[in-house]
């Protein structure tokens, strides 16, 4: 490959394009919310750029920095859940026959054709009180009941719908559902590199399937692991449809909390700090991510 | 507001009216002069006001008649590009940096006073509005818009329960089975609207929905904390839906989300509490900046005429301040007691007037509330 230091002419004329893009579309308007961050509201439209630190302040007052906590702990345990669905899918697919490979991945990227919001309320519609789930549960309940009269049994108590909408599960079912493509596409990209042969050796030498698979695979394909659990935490945390559709009254999310300070609020300048303190958690991880790839290969 | 009402009831109802009436702008008192002009200058680059023949409306979603646009069309030559918004926030966000061409805007009464103060709106020149002469004289002087300087109310509505009749003990006619028991636990959904529920348990605990300080949001916060544990959710105003999905069976909303689906389930009725409510107004203004002032006046006026408001009506269900179109519609809309609740209820409701000071503590408070 040719170095890109012998040809800067070239070089600037491709990058040119994208470098103005990414100025005029992401850094100048994040620019601007950044700078509404450090700002006040005055009246009911201006903002006041003073330079403040309040914003910031407020954001670290208990009350927001639980609901970060708890964002954080939504946004894990939706991470990890995929991980362990994911993997087993991933792996499937990758010692699947080649000529079903393509439609196991289509099966995956099938929904994101759909738009999230008619996912949602999908799920809703499956999930709720008269939905599919409980009303097949409860064809089920009032089944075996009659089949217990027949017996000569007492019959089974009348059956409650179970409380599937409306609460924290509803959100974590509800985020897993939207992310785990996130994670099973890296996965797989990772597995299916994967040099075939040391699986086989081994297996060979003595090695069990599961200790394969937890010394052997997932050392291997941990660049994959990584990336994935990444790309599924990142827009986990910064998740809004899906406590605001799914969740009950004590499912907000930090996201939430910024939503409402940008519309029913009015308050840009706090919202503008809480979004802030987001995505600097945000870059935290993914510069502890870039560091890790970096000791590794210096490693090797 | 959830503004979506295709009712079944009132299809075969409206279709033989619509028939009756045949070509629609027959009989708009202001018509004469505009249709006249429009159809002179077909094709022509000017329309009966002097400016090209355009308007451009900013409307909540399914919140205007089947046939409006075009009939407006036919009496006016000008050409309604209708865009819609969910939330006035949305609304309010979008016109804060500056009118990007709306001419015509919908906001509720809480958000004209908002946009007053802001210096967003142009004041109406009713000269060019005769059709005034329809609202109903109870809502020209209104404290916030005095004299209708700004706004021209277009629909007015009030939160109350919304419930499942086999579901309920009783009628569940106070506040007290939504915010201060445990009687229905569960089996309620509340509104996500932080500032709406602060001041709507102000009524419940006898006070107005513009009177409450600091201390009282603190009472309330504690007693919306306690209630916490026996609401289902806070609704996204699809509480409707929720009732009528059988999620819940006491729900708040407003009085024309919760018609809808009356005529869609028997068993659903509404109810405003015996503390009183909260009244809303959906108006219509022309914000500051419109590139079309005289279109925007002469399709206010339009709006605002009997024939033209009984279209609406029909088709969106909400309670009409236009006493000329009311008089026009059928008994089943008239004499409906959830659109248009009792008058003796009525009197217990308010507007509520936009705080400045008070909107960021009732956020707070609410975020603490979901927290909790």
């Amino acid at each position: 490959m040719q170095d890109w230091k012998q040809h800067k002419a070239t070089f600037a004329s491709i990058a040119v394009s994208p470098v103005l893009w990414l100025v005029a579309f992401f850094v100048v308007p994040l620019a601007v919310v950044w700078l509404y961050s450090f700002g006040r509201n005055v009246g009911l439209t201006e903002i006041d750029i003073s330079g403040t630190f309040s914003n910031y302040g407020r954001a670290l007052e208990p009350l927001y920095l639980e609901i970060f906590g708890k964002s954080v702990a939504v946004a894990a345990l939706t991470t990890l859940i995929c991980l362990v669905i994911g993997f087993p899918i991933a792996l499937a697919i990758t010692f699947a026959q080649p000529k079903w490979r393509p439609w196991m991945l289509l099966a995956i990227m099938l929904p994101f054709w759909t738009n999230l919001l008619i996912r949602t309320y999908a799920l809703i519609t499956v999930l709720r009180t008269e939905g599919y789930v409980n009303k097949s549960l409860g064809w089920f309940w009032e089944g075996a009941s009659s089949l217990k009269v027949m017996v000569g049994m007492a019959p089974l108590s009348t059956w409650e719908p179970l409380p599937l909408l409306y609460n924290n599960f509803a959100v974590i079912l509800g985020l897993v559902y939207v992310h785990l493509p996130f994670m099973v596409l890296p996965l797989y990209a990772a597995l299916d590199r994967l040099d075939r042969s040391l699986i086989e050796a081994s297996l060979d030498l003595g090695a069990g399937h599961f200790r394969t698979l937890t010394q052997i695979v997932a050392p291997l394909a941990a660049p994959g692991i990584i990336s994935g659990v990444i790309i599924t935490f990142v827009p986990a945390l910064g998740a809004y449809l899906t406590p605001d559709l799914m969740g009950g009254p004590d499912s907000q999310m930090i996201a939430n909390v910024i939503e409402r300070q940008f519309k029913r609020a009015n308050d840009w300048p706090f919202g503008a700090a809480l979004s802030f303190l987001l995505m600097y958690a945000t870059f935290i991880l993914i510069a502890l991510q870039t560091l890790r790839n970096r000791n590794a290969e210096r490693r090797s | 507001m959830n503004r979506r009402i295709p009712l079944e009831v009132f299809r075969a109802n409206r279709r033989s009216i619509l028939q009756g009436l045949g070509a629609a702008a027959v009989g708009l008192s202001f018509t004469g002069a505009l249709a006249g002009c429009g159809s002179k200058e077909d094709g022509a680059k000017v329309g009966g006001t002097g400016e090209e023949p355009k308007l451009n409306f900013y409307n909540w979603d399914t919140y205007i008649g089947e046939t409006t646009l075009g009939d407006f069309k036919g009496a006016s030559g000008i050409d309604v590009n209708m865009s819609l918004f969910a939330t006035n926030d949305e609304l309010f966000a979008k016109l804060r940096a500056g009118n990007p061409g709306f001419d015509v805007i919908v906001p509720s009464n809480d958000f004209v006073e908002r946009m007053v103060k802001a210096d967003m709106l142009v004041p109406l020149d009713h000269t060019q509005i005769p059709n005034i002469k329809n609202v109903d004289p109870s809502f020209i002087n209104v404290a916030y818009d005095p004299g209708r300087k700004f706004s021209l109310p277009y629909t007015w509505l009030v939160l109350g329960i919304g419930y499942r009749k086999s579901k309920v003990k009783a009628k569940p006619d106070s506040w007290k089975v939504l915010f201060d028991s445990p009687e229905y636990k569960s089996r309620i959904a509340l509104l996500s609207e932080a500032g709406d529920m602060f001041r709507l348990y102000g009524k419940y605990l006898g006070k107005s929905v513009n009177s409450l300080t600091p201390e009282d949001l603190k009472t309330i916060e504690a007693l919306m904390i306690k209630q916490k544990p026996n609401v289902k959710a806070f609704h996204e105003d699809n509480g409707q839906d929720l009732l009528l999905s059988g999620e819940v069976d006491l729900v708040l909303e407003y009085n024309g989300d919760i018609a809808q689906i009356m005529t869609e389930d028997d068993d659903i009725d509404f109810v405003i509490p015996k503390e009183g409510s909260q009244l809303n107004s959906d108006t219509l203004c022309i914000p500051k900046g419109a590139p079309h002032p005289k279109n925007a006046h002469a399709f206010i006026n339009y709006l605002l005429d009997a024939e033209a408001g009984k279209k609406i009506a029909e088709t969106i269900l909400y309670p009409t301040p236009n006493a000329a179109a009311k008089a026009l519609m059928p008994d089943a809309y008239k004499n409906n007691p959830a659109i248009f609740p009792p008058a003796d209820l009525l009197a217990k409701c308010e507007y509520a007037a936009y705080n400045e000071k008070l909107q960021p503590l009732y956020e707070e408070a609410f975020t603490r509330v979901r927290a909790a």
